[in-house]
Protein backbone atom coordinates (compact mmCIF):
# COMPACT_ATOMS: atom_id res chain seq x y z
CA UNK A 1 0.00 0.00 0.00
CA UNK A 2 1.48 3.31 -1.07
CA UNK A 3 1.76 6.25 1.35
CA UNK A 4 -1.15 8.66 0.95
CA UNK A 5 -1.09 12.45 1.15
CA UNK A 6 -3.19 15.22 -0.38
CA UNK A 7 -1.30 17.48 -2.77
CA UNK A 8 -2.54 20.54 -0.81
CA UNK A 9 -0.91 19.13 2.31
CA UNK A 10 2.37 18.23 0.61
CA UNK A 11 2.55 21.68 -0.98
CA UNK A 12 1.81 23.39 2.34
CA UNK A 13 4.53 21.39 4.09
CA UNK A 14 7.04 22.22 1.40
CA UNK A 15 6.24 25.94 1.68
CA UNK A 16 7.32 25.77 5.33
CA UNK A 17 10.61 24.14 4.32
CA UNK A 18 11.12 26.78 1.63
CA UNK A 19 10.32 29.49 4.17
CA UNK A 20 13.29 28.37 6.22
CA UNK A 21 15.55 28.47 3.19
CA UNK A 22 14.55 31.78 1.68
CA UNK A 23 13.10 35.12 2.68
CA UNK A 24 11.73 36.28 -0.65
CA UNK A 25 8.10 35.25 -0.32
CA UNK A 26 5.05 35.69 1.88
CA UNK A 27 1.76 33.79 2.13
CA UNK A 28 -1.72 35.29 1.95
CA UNK A 29 -5.08 33.71 2.65
CA UNK A 30 -8.74 34.55 2.50
CA UNK A 31 -9.95 32.76 5.64
CA UNK A 32 -9.50 29.15 4.56
CA UNK A 33 -5.81 28.72 5.39
CA UNK A 34 -6.63 25.56 7.32
CA UNK A 35 -8.32 24.03 4.29
CA UNK A 36 -5.51 25.07 1.96
CA UNK A 37 -2.80 23.77 4.34
CA UNK A 38 -1.19 27.21 4.34
CA UNK A 39 -1.99 27.37 8.06
CA UNK A 40 1.27 25.43 8.47
CA UNK A 41 3.15 28.44 7.09
CA UNK A 42 1.11 30.86 9.20
CA UNK A 43 2.18 28.97 12.32
CA UNK A 44 5.83 28.78 11.31
CA UNK A 45 6.15 32.33 9.98
CA UNK A 46 3.45 34.58 11.43
CA UNK A 47 5.32 37.73 10.37
CA UNK A 48 5.27 36.55 6.76
CA UNK A 49 1.62 35.50 6.69
CA UNK A 50 -1.51 37.52 6.15
CA UNK A 51 -5.17 36.68 6.35
CA UNK A 52 -7.75 38.97 4.75
CA UNK A 53 -10.91 37.12 5.62
CA UNK A 54 -13.66 36.18 3.22
CA UNK A 55 -12.84 38.70 0.51
CA UNK A 56 -11.13 36.97 -2.40
CA UNK A 57 -11.07 39.89 -4.82
CA UNK A 58 -9.46 42.11 -2.23
CA UNK A 59 -6.86 39.56 -1.17
CA UNK A 60 -5.85 38.83 -4.75
CA UNK A 61 -5.39 42.53 -5.56
CA UNK A 62 -3.42 42.96 -2.31
CA UNK A 63 -1.18 40.08 -3.43
CA UNK A 64 -0.64 41.94 -6.71
CA UNK A 65 0.30 45.18 -4.98
CA UNK A 66 2.65 43.37 -2.62
CA UNK A 67 4.34 41.59 -5.51
CA UNK A 68 5.14 44.91 -7.22
CA UNK A 69 7.66 45.52 -4.43
CA UNK A 70 9.77 42.50 -5.42
CA UNK A 71 8.60 40.00 -2.81
CA UNK A 72 6.69 37.09 -4.29
CA UNK A 73 3.32 36.13 -2.86
CA UNK A 74 1.61 32.76 -2.47
CA UNK A 75 -2.12 33.51 -2.39
CA UNK A 76 -4.26 30.56 -1.33
CA UNK A 77 -7.96 29.87 -1.67
CA UNK A 78 -10.17 27.28 -3.35
CA UNK A 79 -9.85 26.98 -7.10
CA UNK A 80 -13.48 27.84 -7.55
CA UNK A 81 -13.00 31.22 -5.82
CA UNK A 82 -9.57 32.00 -7.24
CA UNK A 83 -10.59 31.35 -10.82
CA UNK A 84 -14.00 32.99 -10.68
CA UNK A 85 -14.50 35.32 -7.69
CA UNK A 86 -11.01 36.78 -8.11
CA UNK A 87 -10.71 36.14 -11.84
CA UNK A 88 -10.41 39.79 -12.85
CA UNK A 89 -7.86 40.58 -10.17
CA UNK A 90 -5.77 37.66 -11.44
CA UNK A 91 -6.18 38.75 -15.05
CA UNK A 92 -5.77 42.50 -14.90
CA UNK A 93 -3.58 43.04 -11.85
CA UNK A 94 -1.42 39.90 -11.79
CA UNK A 95 -1.20 38.43 -15.29
CA UNK A 96 -1.28 41.65 -17.32
CA UNK A 97 1.61 43.22 -15.34
CA UNK A 98 3.33 39.78 -15.07
CA UNK A 99 3.68 39.85 -11.30
CA UNK A 100 5.14 37.03 -9.24
CA UNK A 101 1.97 35.90 -7.53
CA UNK A 102 1.60 32.16 -7.05
CA UNK A 103 -2.07 31.30 -6.80
CA UNK A 104 -2.63 28.23 -4.67
CA UNK A 105 -5.93 26.86 -5.90
CA UNK A 106 -6.98 24.04 -3.63
CA UNK A 107 -9.94 21.70 -4.00
CA UNK A 108 -9.63 21.39 -7.78
CA UNK A 109 -12.23 19.26 -9.54
CA UNK A 110 -14.87 17.08 -7.88
CA UNK A 111 -12.98 16.37 -4.64
CA UNK A 112 -14.59 18.79 -2.22
CA UNK A 113 -15.63 16.55 0.64
CA UNK A 114 -19.20 16.29 -0.58
CA UNK A 115 -19.65 20.08 -0.56
CA UNK A 116 -21.23 19.78 -3.98
CA UNK A 117 -21.27 21.82 -7.17
CA UNK A 118 -20.81 25.28 -5.65
CA UNK A 119 -17.34 24.36 -4.40
CA UNK A 120 -16.18 22.16 -7.28
CA UNK A 121 -13.72 23.95 -9.55
CA UNK A 122 -14.46 22.24 -12.85
CA UNK A 123 -13.85 25.25 -15.12
CA UNK A 124 -10.74 26.75 -13.55
CA UNK A 125 -8.15 25.37 -15.96
CA UNK A 126 -10.19 26.55 -18.93
CA UNK A 127 -10.54 30.01 -17.43
CA UNK A 128 -6.86 30.28 -16.59
CA UNK A 129 -5.73 28.91 -19.95
CA UNK A 130 -7.45 31.77 -21.72
CA UNK A 131 -5.53 34.41 -19.73
CA UNK A 132 -2.11 35.37 -21.13
CA UNK A 133 1.11 35.19 -19.08
CA UNK A 134 0.04 32.66 -16.44
CA UNK A 135 1.47 29.16 -16.05
CA UNK A 136 -0.87 26.40 -14.84
CA UNK A 137 0.50 23.47 -12.86
CA UNK A 138 -1.45 20.54 -11.47
CA UNK A 139 0.72 18.04 -9.56
CA UNK A 140 -0.30 14.39 -9.50
CA UNK A 141 0.90 13.35 -6.04
CA UNK A 142 2.72 14.47 -2.93
CA UNK A 143 6.15 14.23 -4.53
CA UNK A 144 5.03 16.20 -7.55
CA UNK A 145 3.41 18.84 -5.31
CA UNK A 146 6.56 19.29 -3.23
CA UNK A 147 8.73 19.70 -6.29
CA UNK A 148 6.16 22.02 -7.85
CA UNK A 149 6.52 24.34 -4.85
CA UNK A 150 10.27 24.38 -5.40
CA UNK A 151 9.92 25.01 -9.12
CA UNK A 152 7.39 27.78 -8.66
CA UNK A 153 9.53 29.96 -6.34
CA UNK A 154 12.12 30.24 -9.09
CA UNK A 155 9.62 30.87 -11.89
CA UNK A 156 9.36 34.34 -13.39
CA UNK A 157 5.70 35.35 -13.75
CA UNK A 158 2.32 34.33 -12.37
CA UNK A 159 1.50 30.68 -11.68
CA UNK A 160 -1.82 28.97 -10.97
CA UNK A 161 -1.21 25.86 -8.87
CA UNK A 162 -4.15 23.48 -8.81
CA UNK A 163 -4.14 21.28 -5.73
CA UNK A 164 -6.41 18.56 -4.45
CA UNK A 165 -8.29 18.00 -1.24
CA UNK A 166 -8.22 14.23 -0.91
CA UNK A 167 -5.20 12.18 0.07
CA UNK A 168 -3.95 10.13 -2.87
CA UNK A 169 -1.17 7.57 -3.26
CA UNK A 170 2.38 8.85 -3.60
CA UNK A 171 3.36 7.40 -6.96
CA UNK A 172 6.66 9.19 -7.61
CA UNK A 173 9.96 8.57 -5.85
CA UNK A 174 13.25 10.43 -5.55
CA UNK A 175 14.01 9.92 -9.24
CA UNK A 176 11.06 12.08 -10.24
CA UNK A 177 11.92 15.43 -11.87
CA UNK A 178 9.58 18.40 -12.04
CA UNK A 179 10.24 21.08 -14.59
CA UNK A 180 7.49 23.58 -15.41
CA UNK A 181 6.37 22.95 -18.99
CA UNK A 182 7.83 19.43 -19.27
CA UNK A 183 5.65 16.31 -19.37
CA UNK A 184 6.85 13.31 -17.38
CA UNK A 185 7.04 9.93 -19.11
CA UNK A 186 5.99 7.17 -16.70
CA UNK A 187 7.15 3.57 -16.61
CA UNK A 188 4.67 2.37 -19.18
CA UNK A 189 6.20 2.83 -22.57
CA UNK A 190 4.07 0.83 -24.97
CA UNK A 191 3.25 1.90 -28.50
CA UNK A 192 -0.42 1.00 -28.87
CA UNK A 193 -1.62 4.40 -27.66
CA UNK A 194 -0.81 7.14 -25.14
CA UNK A 195 -2.77 8.06 -22.04
CA UNK A 196 -2.05 11.58 -20.79
CA UNK A 197 -3.23 12.28 -17.27
CA UNK A 198 -3.08 15.22 -14.90
CA UNK A 199 -3.62 15.63 -11.17
CA UNK A 200 -4.97 12.78 -9.09
CA UNK A 201 -6.26 11.14 -12.27
CA UNK A 202 -2.69 10.07 -13.05
CA UNK A 203 -3.02 7.34 -10.44
CA UNK A 204 -6.14 6.03 -12.15
CA UNK A 205 -4.34 6.24 -15.45
CA UNK A 206 -1.59 3.98 -14.16
CA UNK A 207 -4.21 1.55 -12.92
CA UNK A 208 -5.86 1.56 -16.32
CA UNK A 209 -2.49 0.97 -17.99
CA UNK A 210 -1.98 -2.15 -15.87
CA UNK A 211 -5.41 -3.49 -16.75
CA UNK A 212 -4.85 -2.83 -20.44
CA UNK A 213 -1.50 -4.57 -20.24
CA UNK A 214 -3.20 -7.63 -18.78
CA UNK A 215 -5.36 -7.62 -21.91
CA UNK A 216 -2.34 -7.34 -24.17
CA UNK A 217 -2.63 -3.61 -24.88
CA UNK A 218 0.58 -1.73 -24.19
CA UNK A 219 0.18 1.98 -23.63
CA UNK A 220 2.45 4.90 -23.00
CA UNK A 221 1.59 7.10 -19.98
CA UNK A 222 2.46 10.77 -19.62
CA UNK A 223 1.94 12.94 -16.56
CA UNK A 224 1.07 16.44 -17.77
CA UNK A 225 1.59 18.48 -14.61
CA UNK A 226 1.87 21.71 -16.57
CA UNK A 227 -1.24 22.50 -18.57
CA UNK A 228 0.19 25.82 -19.71
CA UNK A 229 2.67 26.23 -21.28
CA UNK A 230 1.82 22.73 -22.51
CA UNK A 231 4.63 20.41 -23.59
CA UNK A 232 3.87 20.38 -27.31
CA UNK A 233 6.93 18.37 -28.16
CA UNK A 234 6.01 15.49 -25.84
CA UNK A 235 2.41 15.42 -27.12
CA UNK A 236 3.42 15.38 -30.78
CA UNK A 237 6.07 12.73 -30.14
CA UNK A 238 3.55 10.53 -28.31
CA UNK A 239 1.11 10.91 -31.18
CA UNK A 240 3.78 10.01 -33.72
CA UNK A 241 4.85 6.96 -31.75
CA UNK A 242 1.42 5.63 -30.80
CA UNK A 243 -1.12 7.17 -33.16
CA UNK A 244 -3.87 7.54 -30.55
CA UNK A 245 -4.38 9.55 -27.39
CA UNK A 246 -6.60 9.43 -24.32
CA UNK A 247 -6.59 12.39 -21.94
CA UNK A 248 -7.72 12.04 -18.34
CA UNK A 249 -8.55 14.92 -16.01
CA UNK A 250 -10.85 15.97 -13.20
CA UNK A 251 -12.19 19.05 -15.01
CA UNK A 252 -14.98 19.87 -17.39
CA UNK A 253 -14.46 18.37 -20.83
CA UNK A 254 -14.08 21.84 -22.33
CA UNK A 255 -11.05 24.00 -21.76
CA UNK A 256 -8.80 21.65 -19.79
CA UNK A 257 -6.08 19.14 -20.59
CA UNK A 258 -8.11 17.38 -23.29
CA UNK A 259 -8.70 20.65 -25.10
CA UNK A 260 -5.06 21.69 -24.81
CA UNK A 261 -3.82 18.34 -26.18
CA UNK A 262 -6.39 18.38 -29.01
CA UNK A 263 -5.35 21.90 -30.01
CA UNK A 264 -1.71 20.89 -30.24
CA UNK A 265 -2.45 17.78 -32.26
CA UNK A 266 -5.01 19.25 -34.65
CA UNK A 267 -2.49 21.90 -35.70
CA UNK A 268 0.59 19.70 -35.79
CA UNK A 269 -0.20 16.01 -36.11
CA UNK A 270 -3.90 15.18 -36.42
CA UNK A 271 -4.49 12.17 -34.23
CA UNK A 272 -7.54 10.56 -32.70
CA UNK A 273 -8.06 11.88 -29.15
CA UNK A 274 -10.59 10.66 -26.60
CA UNK A 275 -11.14 12.87 -23.57
CA UNK A 276 -12.03 11.40 -20.20
CA UNK A 277 -13.38 14.34 -18.20
CA UNK A 278 -16.56 15.72 -16.64
CA UNK A 279 -19.12 15.54 -19.47
CA UNK A 280 -20.11 19.24 -19.39
CA UNK A 281 -22.30 18.92 -16.33
CA UNK A 282 -22.24 20.45 -12.86
CA UNK A 283 -21.18 18.10 -10.11
CA UNK A 284 -23.06 17.18 -6.97
CA UNK A 285 -22.48 16.05 -3.41
CA UNK A 286 -21.18 12.61 -2.69
CA UNK A 287 -17.96 10.65 -2.33
CA UNK A 288 -15.62 11.66 -5.12
CA UNK A 289 -14.97 8.07 -6.18
CA UNK A 290 -18.71 7.60 -6.69
CA UNK A 291 -18.79 10.85 -8.66
CA UNK A 292 -15.93 9.71 -10.88
CA UNK A 293 -17.87 6.56 -11.66
CA UNK A 294 -21.06 8.50 -12.26
CA UNK A 295 -19.43 10.94 -14.68
CA UNK A 296 -17.50 8.29 -16.61
CA UNK A 297 -14.09 8.99 -15.13
CA UNK A 298 -13.28 5.72 -13.39
CA UNK A 299 -10.45 3.33 -14.24
CA UNK A 300 -12.94 1.23 -16.19
CA UNK A 301 -13.91 4.29 -18.25
CA UNK A 302 -10.25 5.04 -19.03
CA UNK A 303 -9.80 1.43 -20.17
CA UNK A 304 -12.88 1.69 -22.38
CA UNK A 305 -11.72 5.01 -23.81
CA UNK A 306 -8.39 3.43 -24.69
CA UNK A 307 -10.13 0.55 -26.48
CA UNK A 308 -12.31 2.98 -28.37
CA UNK A 309 -9.27 4.90 -29.54
CA UNK A 310 -7.59 1.67 -30.64
CA UNK A 311 -10.67 0.76 -32.65
CA UNK A 312 -10.84 4.14 -34.37
CA UNK A 313 -7.11 4.14 -34.91
CA UNK A 314 -7.19 0.86 -36.82
CA UNK A 315 -9.89 2.02 -39.25
CA UNK B 1 6.55 66.54 7.58
CA UNK B 2 5.18 68.82 4.88
CA UNK B 3 5.74 72.54 5.14
CA UNK B 4 5.13 75.10 2.45
CA UNK B 5 5.49 78.76 1.64
CA UNK B 6 3.18 81.01 -0.31
CA UNK B 7 5.66 80.74 -3.15
CA UNK B 8 5.21 76.95 -3.13
CA UNK B 9 1.47 77.49 -3.44
CA UNK B 10 1.95 79.84 -6.38
CA UNK B 11 4.26 77.34 -8.06
CA UNK B 12 1.84 74.46 -7.50
CA UNK B 13 -1.08 76.45 -8.90
CA UNK B 14 0.94 77.23 -12.03
CA UNK B 15 1.95 73.61 -12.33
CA UNK B 16 -1.64 72.44 -11.99
CA UNK B 17 -2.65 74.90 -14.69
CA UNK B 18 0.05 73.53 -17.01
CA UNK B 19 -1.09 70.01 -16.30
CA UNK B 20 -4.67 70.97 -17.16
CA UNK B 21 -3.48 72.35 -20.48
CA UNK B 22 -1.50 69.16 -21.11
CA UNK B 23 -4.63 67.12 -20.37
CA UNK B 24 -6.77 69.07 -22.84
CA UNK B 25 -4.13 68.93 -25.56
CA UNK B 26 -3.36 65.25 -25.21
CA UNK B 27 -7.01 64.20 -25.23
CA UNK B 28 -7.63 66.48 -28.20
CA UNK B 29 -4.75 64.88 -30.11
CA UNK B 30 -5.86 61.39 -29.15
CA UNK B 31 -9.42 62.32 -30.06
CA UNK B 32 -10.45 60.18 -27.11
CA UNK B 33 -9.97 59.98 -23.37
CA UNK B 34 -11.41 61.20 -20.11
CA UNK B 35 -11.04 64.93 -19.47
CA UNK B 36 -13.65 65.40 -16.71
CA UNK B 37 -12.09 63.21 -14.03
CA UNK B 38 -8.56 64.19 -15.08
CA UNK B 39 -9.32 67.87 -14.53
CA UNK B 40 -11.07 67.27 -11.20
CA UNK B 41 -7.98 65.45 -9.88
CA UNK B 42 -5.39 67.85 -11.31
CA UNK B 43 -4.75 69.88 -8.15
CA UNK B 44 -4.42 66.81 -5.92
CA UNK B 45 -2.09 65.00 -8.32
CA UNK B 46 0.00 68.16 -8.75
CA UNK B 47 0.35 68.57 -4.98
CA UNK B 48 1.45 64.94 -4.63
CA UNK B 49 3.98 64.91 -7.46
CA UNK B 50 5.40 68.41 -6.98
CA UNK B 51 5.41 68.78 -3.22
CA UNK B 52 4.27 65.85 -1.11
CA UNK B 53 5.74 62.62 -2.46
CA UNK B 54 9.30 61.44 -1.85
CA UNK B 55 10.22 60.39 -5.36
CA UNK B 56 13.11 60.57 -7.80
CA UNK B 57 12.33 60.68 -11.53
CA UNK B 58 15.95 59.72 -12.22
CA UNK B 59 15.47 56.56 -10.18
CA UNK B 60 11.86 55.58 -10.83
CA UNK B 61 12.25 52.12 -9.25
CA UNK B 62 13.84 53.43 -6.06
CA UNK B 63 12.81 50.89 -3.45
CA UNK B 64 11.90 53.45 -0.78
CA UNK B 65 9.94 55.81 -3.04
CA UNK B 66 6.44 56.86 -2.15
CA UNK B 67 3.87 55.08 -4.31
CA UNK B 68 0.92 56.55 -6.17
CA UNK B 69 -1.95 54.46 -7.47
CA UNK B 70 -4.56 55.97 -9.73
CA UNK B 71 -7.39 53.62 -8.89
CA UNK B 72 -9.65 55.60 -11.23
CA UNK B 73 -7.33 54.63 -14.08
CA UNK B 74 -9.32 56.34 -16.83
CA UNK B 75 -8.10 59.68 -15.47
CA UNK B 76 -4.56 58.74 -16.54
CA UNK B 77 -4.06 61.89 -18.66
CA UNK B 78 -3.55 63.77 -15.38
CA UNK B 79 -1.02 61.18 -14.24
CA UNK B 80 0.83 61.13 -17.58
CA UNK B 81 0.98 64.92 -17.61
CA UNK B 82 2.35 65.03 -14.06
CA UNK B 83 4.95 62.35 -14.83
CA UNK B 84 6.07 64.12 -18.01
CA UNK B 85 6.19 67.53 -16.28
CA UNK B 86 8.21 65.90 -13.48
CA UNK B 87 10.68 64.45 -15.98
CA UNK B 88 9.89 60.74 -15.90
CA UNK B 89 9.71 60.76 -19.70
CA UNK B 90 9.82 63.28 -22.51
CA UNK B 91 6.83 65.60 -22.98
CA UNK B 92 6.56 64.53 -26.64
CA UNK B 93 5.06 61.24 -25.50
CA UNK B 94 1.95 63.15 -24.43
CA UNK B 95 1.18 63.54 -28.15
CA UNK B 96 0.95 59.76 -28.48
CA UNK B 97 -1.74 59.09 -25.87
CA UNK B 98 -3.86 56.07 -26.84
CA UNK B 99 -1.99 55.59 -30.11
CA UNK B 100 -0.77 52.19 -31.34
CA UNK B 101 2.61 51.33 -29.74
CA UNK B 102 2.49 54.36 -27.45
CA UNK B 103 4.00 54.12 -23.97
CA UNK B 104 0.83 55.93 -22.87
CA UNK B 105 -2.00 53.41 -22.96
CA UNK B 106 -5.67 54.31 -22.62
CA UNK B 107 -5.38 53.11 -19.02
CA UNK B 108 -2.18 52.98 -16.92
CA UNK B 109 0.22 50.12 -17.68
CA UNK B 110 3.18 49.69 -15.33
CA UNK B 111 5.02 47.61 -17.92
CA UNK B 112 4.94 50.32 -20.56
CA UNK B 113 5.22 53.63 -18.71
CA UNK B 114 8.11 54.75 -16.51
CA UNK B 115 6.85 56.05 -13.20
CA UNK B 116 3.60 54.09 -13.17
CA UNK B 117 3.69 52.10 -9.93
CA UNK B 118 0.73 49.90 -10.78
CA UNK B 119 -1.49 49.04 -13.69
CA UNK B 120 -5.10 50.17 -13.27
CA UNK B 121 -8.28 50.77 -15.21
CA UNK B 122 -10.79 48.32 -13.91
CA UNK B 123 -12.36 50.28 -11.08
CA UNK B 124 -12.27 49.49 -7.39
CA UNK B 125 -8.98 47.64 -7.17
CA UNK B 126 -6.44 50.35 -6.38
CA UNK B 127 -7.01 50.49 -2.65
CA UNK B 128 -6.36 46.76 -2.29
CA UNK B 129 -3.20 47.11 -4.38
CA UNK B 130 -2.12 49.97 -2.12
CA UNK B 131 -2.63 47.80 0.95
CA UNK B 132 -0.28 45.23 -0.58
CA UNK B 133 2.39 47.90 -1.08
CA UNK B 134 1.86 49.33 2.41
CA UNK B 135 2.16 45.90 4.05
CA UNK B 136 5.34 45.21 2.08
CA UNK B 137 6.79 48.50 3.37
CA UNK B 138 6.19 47.35 6.94
CA UNK B 139 7.83 43.99 6.40
CA UNK B 140 10.81 45.48 4.55
CA UNK B 141 11.16 48.29 7.11
CA UNK B 142 10.81 51.02 4.51
CA UNK B 143 9.25 54.35 5.34
CA UNK B 144 7.41 55.03 2.15
CA UNK B 145 3.79 56.14 2.01
CA UNK B 146 1.21 54.82 -0.46
CA UNK B 147 -1.27 57.27 -1.95
CA UNK B 148 -4.38 55.92 -3.66
CA UNK B 149 -6.67 58.19 -5.62
CA UNK B 150 -10.23 56.92 -6.02
CA UNK B 151 -13.19 58.31 -7.87
CA UNK B 152 -16.41 58.86 -5.96
CA UNK B 153 -18.41 56.74 -8.40
CA UNK B 154 -15.73 54.08 -7.99
CA UNK B 155 -16.58 53.54 -4.33
CA UNK B 156 -19.78 51.89 -5.52
CA UNK B 157 -17.54 48.86 -6.13
CA UNK B 158 -17.79 46.34 -3.27
CA UNK B 159 -14.08 45.51 -3.26
CA UNK B 160 -13.35 49.07 -2.09
CA UNK B 161 -15.06 48.25 1.19
CA UNK B 162 -13.30 44.90 1.50
CA UNK B 163 -10.08 46.89 1.19
CA UNK B 164 -11.26 49.57 3.63
CA UNK B 165 -11.90 46.86 6.22
CA UNK B 166 -8.44 45.33 5.66
CA UNK B 167 -6.51 48.61 5.93
CA UNK B 168 -8.13 49.36 9.26
CA UNK B 169 -7.58 45.79 10.45
CA UNK B 170 -3.85 46.05 9.75
CA UNK B 171 -3.79 49.62 11.18
CA UNK B 172 -1.90 50.89 8.18
CA UNK B 173 -0.50 54.33 8.90
CA UNK B 174 1.43 54.46 5.61
CA UNK B 175 -1.64 54.43 3.39
CA UNK B 176 -3.60 57.53 2.40
CA UNK B 177 -6.68 57.30 0.22
CA UNK B 178 -8.07 60.33 -1.56
CA UNK B 179 -11.62 60.34 -2.89
CA UNK B 180 -12.01 62.70 -5.84
CA UNK B 181 -15.59 63.56 -4.96
CA UNK B 182 -16.82 65.27 -8.12
CA UNK B 183 -20.34 63.87 -7.86
CA UNK B 184 -20.57 62.58 -11.42
CA UNK B 185 -20.18 59.25 -13.15
CA UNK B 186 -20.76 58.08 -16.74
CA UNK B 187 -24.54 57.89 -16.47
CA UNK B 188 -25.01 61.12 -14.50
CA UNK B 189 -24.94 62.35 -10.90
CA UNK B 190 -23.82 59.67 -8.46
CA UNK B 191 -26.72 60.58 -6.20
CA UNK B 192 -29.10 59.65 -9.01
CA UNK B 193 -27.25 56.62 -10.43
CA UNK B 194 -26.36 55.00 -7.09
CA UNK B 195 -26.21 57.23 -4.08
CA UNK B 196 -22.92 56.94 -2.17
CA UNK B 197 -23.97 59.35 0.57
CA UNK B 198 -22.85 59.60 3.38
CA UNK B 199 -19.25 59.21 2.21
CA UNK B 200 -17.34 60.42 5.26
CA UNK B 201 -19.45 58.40 7.67
CA UNK B 202 -18.97 55.25 5.59
CA UNK B 203 -15.18 55.47 5.88
CA UNK B 204 -15.42 56.28 9.57
CA UNK B 205 -17.62 53.25 10.12
CA UNK B 206 -14.90 51.15 8.49
CA UNK B 207 -12.33 52.43 10.99
CA UNK B 208 -10.72 55.16 8.92
CA UNK B 209 -9.69 58.67 9.91
CA UNK B 210 -11.27 61.22 7.61
CA UNK B 211 -10.35 64.70 6.43
CA UNK B 212 -12.77 66.68 4.28
CA UNK B 213 -11.43 69.40 1.99
CA UNK B 214 -12.00 71.49 -1.10
CA UNK B 215 -9.98 69.48 -3.61
CA UNK B 216 -9.15 72.56 -5.66
CA UNK B 217 -7.75 74.64 -2.80
CA UNK B 218 -3.99 74.03 -2.78
CA UNK B 219 -3.55 75.16 0.81
CA UNK B 220 -6.29 72.82 2.00
CA UNK B 221 -4.77 69.98 0.00
CA UNK B 222 -1.31 70.42 1.51
CA UNK B 223 -2.72 70.89 5.00
CA UNK B 224 -4.69 67.67 4.59
CA UNK B 225 -1.59 65.67 3.67
CA UNK B 226 0.31 67.28 6.52
CA UNK B 227 -2.40 66.29 8.94
CA UNK B 228 -2.78 62.80 7.43
CA UNK B 229 0.92 62.03 7.94
CA UNK B 230 0.57 62.64 11.67
CA UNK B 231 -2.39 60.31 12.14
CA UNK B 232 -1.82 56.70 13.17
CA UNK B 233 -3.97 54.42 11.06
CA UNK B 234 -5.41 54.74 7.59
CA UNK B 235 -6.61 58.16 6.49
CA UNK B 236 -8.98 59.09 3.72
CA UNK B 237 -9.10 62.60 2.35
CA UNK B 238 -12.54 63.27 0.95
CA UNK B 239 -11.85 65.99 -1.58
CA UNK B 240 -14.83 67.89 -2.91
CA UNK B 241 -14.09 68.64 -6.53
CA UNK B 242 -15.71 69.76 -9.75
CA UNK B 243 -15.65 67.39 -12.69
CA UNK B 244 -14.06 69.19 -15.64
CA UNK B 245 -12.62 71.87 -13.31
CA UNK B 246 -11.02 74.81 -15.16
CA UNK B 247 -12.90 74.50 -18.45
CA UNK B 248 -16.28 76.21 -18.15
CA UNK B 249 -18.23 74.07 -20.60
CA UNK B 250 -16.87 70.84 -19.12
CA UNK B 251 -17.60 71.66 -15.50
CA UNK B 252 -20.30 69.48 -13.94
CA UNK B 253 -21.37 68.03 -17.29
CA UNK B 254 -21.39 64.23 -17.26
CA UNK B 255 -20.77 63.79 -20.97
CA UNK B 256 -17.24 65.18 -20.52
CA UNK B 257 -16.41 62.08 -18.50
CA UNK B 258 -15.18 60.45 -21.68
CA UNK B 259 -15.27 62.86 -24.61
CA UNK B 260 -12.53 64.63 -26.55
CA UNK B 261 -12.92 68.33 -27.39
CA UNK B 262 -13.29 69.35 -31.06
CA UNK B 263 -11.24 72.10 -32.78
CA UNK B 264 -13.32 74.99 -31.45
CA UNK B 265 -13.69 73.51 -28.00
CA UNK B 266 -9.96 72.92 -27.58
CA UNK B 267 -9.26 76.56 -28.48
CA UNK B 268 -11.79 77.79 -25.97
CA UNK B 269 -10.56 75.41 -23.25
CA UNK B 270 -6.93 76.42 -23.66
CA UNK B 271 -7.87 80.12 -23.79
CA UNK B 272 -9.78 79.78 -20.53
CA UNK B 273 -6.87 77.99 -18.86
CA UNK B 274 -4.43 80.59 -20.21
CA UNK B 275 -6.60 83.33 -18.75
CA UNK B 276 -6.74 81.51 -15.44
CA UNK B 277 -2.93 81.33 -15.42
CA UNK B 278 -2.68 85.09 -15.71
Amino acid sequence: MLEQIATRRAFGEELVRLGKEREDFVVMDADIAKSCSTDLFHKAFPERSYNFGIAEQNFMAIAAGYATTGTQVFAATYGVFASMRACEQIRTFICYPKLNVRIIASHGGLQVGADGATHQAIEDIGIMRSIPNVAIVHPADGTSARLAARAVVDYEGPVYIRLLRNPSPVIFDQNYKFEIGKAVALKHNGNDLTIIGTGAMVYKTLDAAERLKAEGINVKVLEMHTIKPIDQEAIIKAAQETGGIVTVEDHNIFGGLGSAVSEVLSENYPTIVKRVAIPDMFGESGDSELLYEHYGMSVKDIVNAAKEVLKKKSK
Amino acid sequence: MISYTLEDIKYLKEKANNIRKDIIQMIYKANAGHPGGSLSAADIVTALYFHVMQIDPQNPNWEARDRFILSKGHACPVWYAALAEKGYFDMVHLNTLRKFHSILQGHPDMQKTTGIDMTSGSLGNGLSVGIGMALAAKRNRLNYCVYVLLGDGEIQEGIVWEAAMSAAHYRLDNLIAIVDYNGLQVDGWTKEVMDIHPVVEKWEAFGWNTIEIDGHNMIEILDAFQKAHKIKGPVVIVAHTVKGKGVSFMENVAVWHGLAPNDDQVKQALAELEKEAE
